[in-house]
């Protein structure tokens, strides 16, 4: 007899008060008590909308009953088939749009906690599996990734699994891309991101760190090297300014510099030697992923305000709601329906205010949106000493333009066909790179779809 | 891991450590930086390619030690290794068509940069002078490399001690009074220096190139760290430069966003010292 409880088995979490000060997960994973009694309010529906909904195709309720049956193992087998980092994707989808969205539990109530499940699953599986990795068999064909993010991770996993000699070329000291950089320790710990990486290595694969492809090596030079076949997941990383006055005082930085130095870097321990803003007042501009983390970031850095500033209304924000109300919990203020106009020094030239204007909703823009208007003479000064650009990023130019065939659309993104095949021949690309800033899961889709063109194209040839 | 081949102290404050990087060494040209990163925990810091020797697989770097990475990074020797080495980074110094006299400038450590510079151009047959610019007779370093890639070399120290006594830019306006004619004019050192010398160099319009120093983290375009004002447009330093037309670049912004962590910085001398103590 299902659970029919409406609403989830509620996660454990730290204290906000407490967790908006340290840098530990906020949630804290099911136990096996609570995952069996989620795992029983699904409903093992025979046409399985949940999974239409997952960019990969997880077996969800195959995994689900799985862990009714207390078989944790086999519950990871059924997610691993499809998804090569469940720990990962399980703390940090996009659930509610995705896969849970769809779950018929979610018309009347609360939806099955599929990333819940997920995340539990991976982490007992991390903890208590004893699966021996082995080296598959050499086939002898040499593949090429650059870019060692959840797209190049996934795709390079999967080759290696089919024999291949797979070679990683990541430009960062450490691999993982944004998982490493941009993701703070408190949603997506280093440790289970590193422990991916491992098990490529124990894979076979071979990860080369700080390799800048187009300066170190081209792709060209690669392919004269006896790389059969190349992926490009180079992500989507160059950061977009606002193009307002101020922008070059002190205090003012991109999302991904300050993500980049607390995270990569580890700015917030003591004993790293990086430098991190200090920070009274903060305003971060934006409203998705990226400007809660480093909202949240900034609060455990220890300032005393945080504000979100956004242009748009509640409801418009991209960010995953979890993230929002995580943010909320935790003190982040939000100013929605605002807008920077200009940024004010004091005589040191750090940044002393947020000249912020005002907006309202107007009619719905391109995106289905209400897009955003000033409100004219709406004007105020913010007191904020530092302000954090959190408002989009776009695909590095640097492989486009070393490479030569290589063809992007007009926003920077690699052009690829349905295959993921780019417009140079051998040479495949998938993740931010083609899609602009999207999501972790998309990525490894596209890294998984691209290894299987990789492989049915080497054997074409063979 | 990257091993440390040879270790030379220029001066007290300016060492010279080859190292066994064969890839970059492959393809290191004028005016590229690489990054390293001395363990674990050791910041990301940008040096410049002093010398390359594609055969042995090794690269040069001359650095002067300002604060806790350097002093690091000093602390070793050869024979040991430093974790992260990545580069050849940024793009190559380019030399505007049809320039055949150059002026290459150097100021204090920044002469580690001019040289290289200095040698490239002079193999490839420029006519090159350099004037390089020390605060005193102590910290001269590069003397005889100079010499050697160059046509003619022009030593001034701030105090007399050595050389002509004055700043480079007294020594620059001097020369082109006199006649010596420069199609272009590389200027690379502190920025209160490279300013001025753009403003030498403006007056008699001579193409400058400078090579900026702004704080950097990835060094590949992902942070935005970097940026810096050039003919009013915001460019990332890391990818497009460090060189750009120096007549363009904006120095007081520059100076000022490189104070960014200062108080942290001293922080971290201290705590040098404490390590020491
Ligand atoms: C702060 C932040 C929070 C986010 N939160 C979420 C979330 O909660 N859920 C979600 O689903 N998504 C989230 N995203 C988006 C998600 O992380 C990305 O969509 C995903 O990481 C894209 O994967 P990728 O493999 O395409 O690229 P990336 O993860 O960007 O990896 C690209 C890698 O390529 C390397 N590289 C780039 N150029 C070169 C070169 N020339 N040579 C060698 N290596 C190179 C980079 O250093 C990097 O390591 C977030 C993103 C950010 C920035
Ligand atoms: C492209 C590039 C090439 C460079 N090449 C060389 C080189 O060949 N030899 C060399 O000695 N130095 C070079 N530098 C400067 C060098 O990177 C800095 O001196 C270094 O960051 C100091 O690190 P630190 O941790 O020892 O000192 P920190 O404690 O970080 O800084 C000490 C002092 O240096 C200042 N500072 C911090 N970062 C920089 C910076 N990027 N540039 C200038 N001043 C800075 C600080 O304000 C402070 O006063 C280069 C910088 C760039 C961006
Ligand atoms: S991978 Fe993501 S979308 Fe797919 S089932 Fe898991 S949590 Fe849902
Ligand atoms: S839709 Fe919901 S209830 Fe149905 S199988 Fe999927 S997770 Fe279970
Ligand atoms: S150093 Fe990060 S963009 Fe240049």
């Amino acid at each position: 007899m299902p659970n029919m409880s409406q609403t989830k088995v509620p996660i454990p979490e730290q204290d906000p008060k407490v967790r908006a000060r340290n840098f530990e997960e906020v949630t804290l994973g099911y136990t096996k008590e609570m995952a069996l009694e989620e795992a029983s309010r699904c409903l093992n529906c025979k046409n399985m909308p949940c999974v239409s909904g997952c960019p990969v195709g997880v077996q969800i309720p195959a995994f689900i009953k799985k862990i009714t049956e207390n078989d944790f193992e086999g519950a990871y087998d059924v997610i691993h088939a499809t998804s090569s980092l469940p720990a990962v994707c399980g703390r940090v989808c996009p659930q509610e749009r995705q896969c849970e969205s769809k779950c018929v539990r979610g018309i009347k109530g609360e939806p099955v906690g599929i990333g819940r499940l997920e995340r539990f699953t991976a982490d007992t599986h991390m903890i208590e599996g004893n699966t021996v990795i082995e080296k598959p068999v050499s086939n002898g064909h040499k593949v090429a990734v650059v870019g060692a993010g959840p797209s190049g991770l996934t795709c390079a996993g999967d080759l290696a699994r089919l024999g291949y000699d797979v070679t990683v070329f990541e430009a960062l000291h450490k691999a993982g891309g944004v998982l490493m950089y941009g993701i703070p320790e408190f949603r997506l710990p280093k440790d289970i991101v590193q422990k991916e990486v491992e098990n490529l290595k124990n894979l076979g694969v071979n990860v080369m760190t700080n390799m800048v492809i187009g300066k170190v090596l081209s792709i060209d030079e690669l392919m004269a090297d006896g790389y059969e076949a190349v992926f490009v997941g180079s992500g989507a990383g160059l950061p977009r300014f606002m193009g307002i006055e101020g922008e070059s005082l002190i205090g003012c930085c991109s999302a991904n510099e300050y993500l980049t130095r607390i995270n990569l870097m580890k700015g917030y321990k003591d004993g790293y030697d990086t430098p991190v803003l200090k920070s009274k007042s903060v305003a971060v501009v934006g409203g998705g992923n990226v400007a809660m983390d480093a909202a949240r970031s900034a609060l455990r850095m220890g300032a005393e305000h945080v504000y979100i500033v956004y242009r748009r209304g509640m409801d418009e924000m991209p960010a995953r709601r979890e993230e929002v109300h995580h943010a909320m919990e935790e003190g982040v203020e939000f100013l929605n329906l605002n807008n920077p106009v200009k940024l004010l020094g004091d005589e040191n030239g750090r940044v002393r205010a947020a000249v912020v204007q005002k907006m309202e909703l107007g009619e719905p823009d391109a995106s289905g949106r209400r897009s955003p208007v000033a409100i004219e003479g709406s004007e105020y000064e913010l007191a904020v000493d530092t302000v954090i650009m959190a408002i989009g990023t776009s695909p590095n130019p640097l492989i486009r333009t070393t490479t030569e065939g290589l063809e992007a659309n007009k926003r920077g993104c690699l052009i690829v066909d349905e295959s993921m095949h780019t417009t140079k021949e051998g040479v495949y690309a998938g993740g931010d790179a083609v899609t602009g800033a999207a999501t972790v899961i998309l990525a490894m889709g596209a890294g998984k779809a691209a290894a299987k063109s990789i492989d049915e194209y080497i054997r074409s040839k063979a | 891991m990257f091993r440390i081949l040879e270790k030379k102290v220029l001066n007290p404050n300016v060492t010279l450590m080859v190292f066994d990087a064969p890839f970059i060494a492959r393809k290191a040209k004028a005016g590229q930086f690489i990054i390293f990163r001395v363990d674990e925990e050791g910041e990301r810091v940008p040096l410049t390619i002093a010398d390359a020797d594609p055969d042995k697989g090794t690269i040069t770097l001359i650095f002067q030690i300002v604060g806790r990475s350097t002093q690091k990074l000093n602390a070793l020797n050869a024979g040991d290794s430093i974790a992260d080495l990545v580069g050849p980074l940024g793009v190559a110094t380019e030399i505007p068509e049809g320039a055949k006299n150059i002026c290459v400038i150097g100021g204090g450590v920044g002469c580690a940069i001019a040289y290289p510079q200095a040698k490239t151009l002079h193999k490839a047959g420029y006519q090159v002078d350099v004037i390089a610019g020390f605060r005193n007779k102590d910290i001269v370093i590069l003397e005889n490399e100079f010499r050697a890639a160059c046509d003619e070399l022009v030593l001034c120290t701030d105090d007399g001690s050595y050389g002509i006594k004055g700043f480079v830019t007294n020594a620059l306006d001097e020369r082109i009074q006199n006649g010596h004619k420069y199609d272009c004019v590389i200027a690379i050192g502190p920025i209160p220096m490279m300013k001025f010398v753009c403003e030498v160099t403006k007056k008699y319009s001579i193409k400058t190139i400078v090579s900026l120093n702004p704080i950097m983290v990835d060094g590949t375009g992902m942070c935005g760290g970097c940026r810096v004002t050039v003919g009013g447009k915001t460019r990332y330093a890391c990818v497009e430069g460090p060189d750009f037309d120096g007549h363009e670049v904006d120095f007081d912004e520059l100076m000022h966003r490189n104070g960014t962590y200062k108080e942290r910085e001293a922080e971290c001398r201290m705590m040098q010292l404490a390590d020491k103590a």
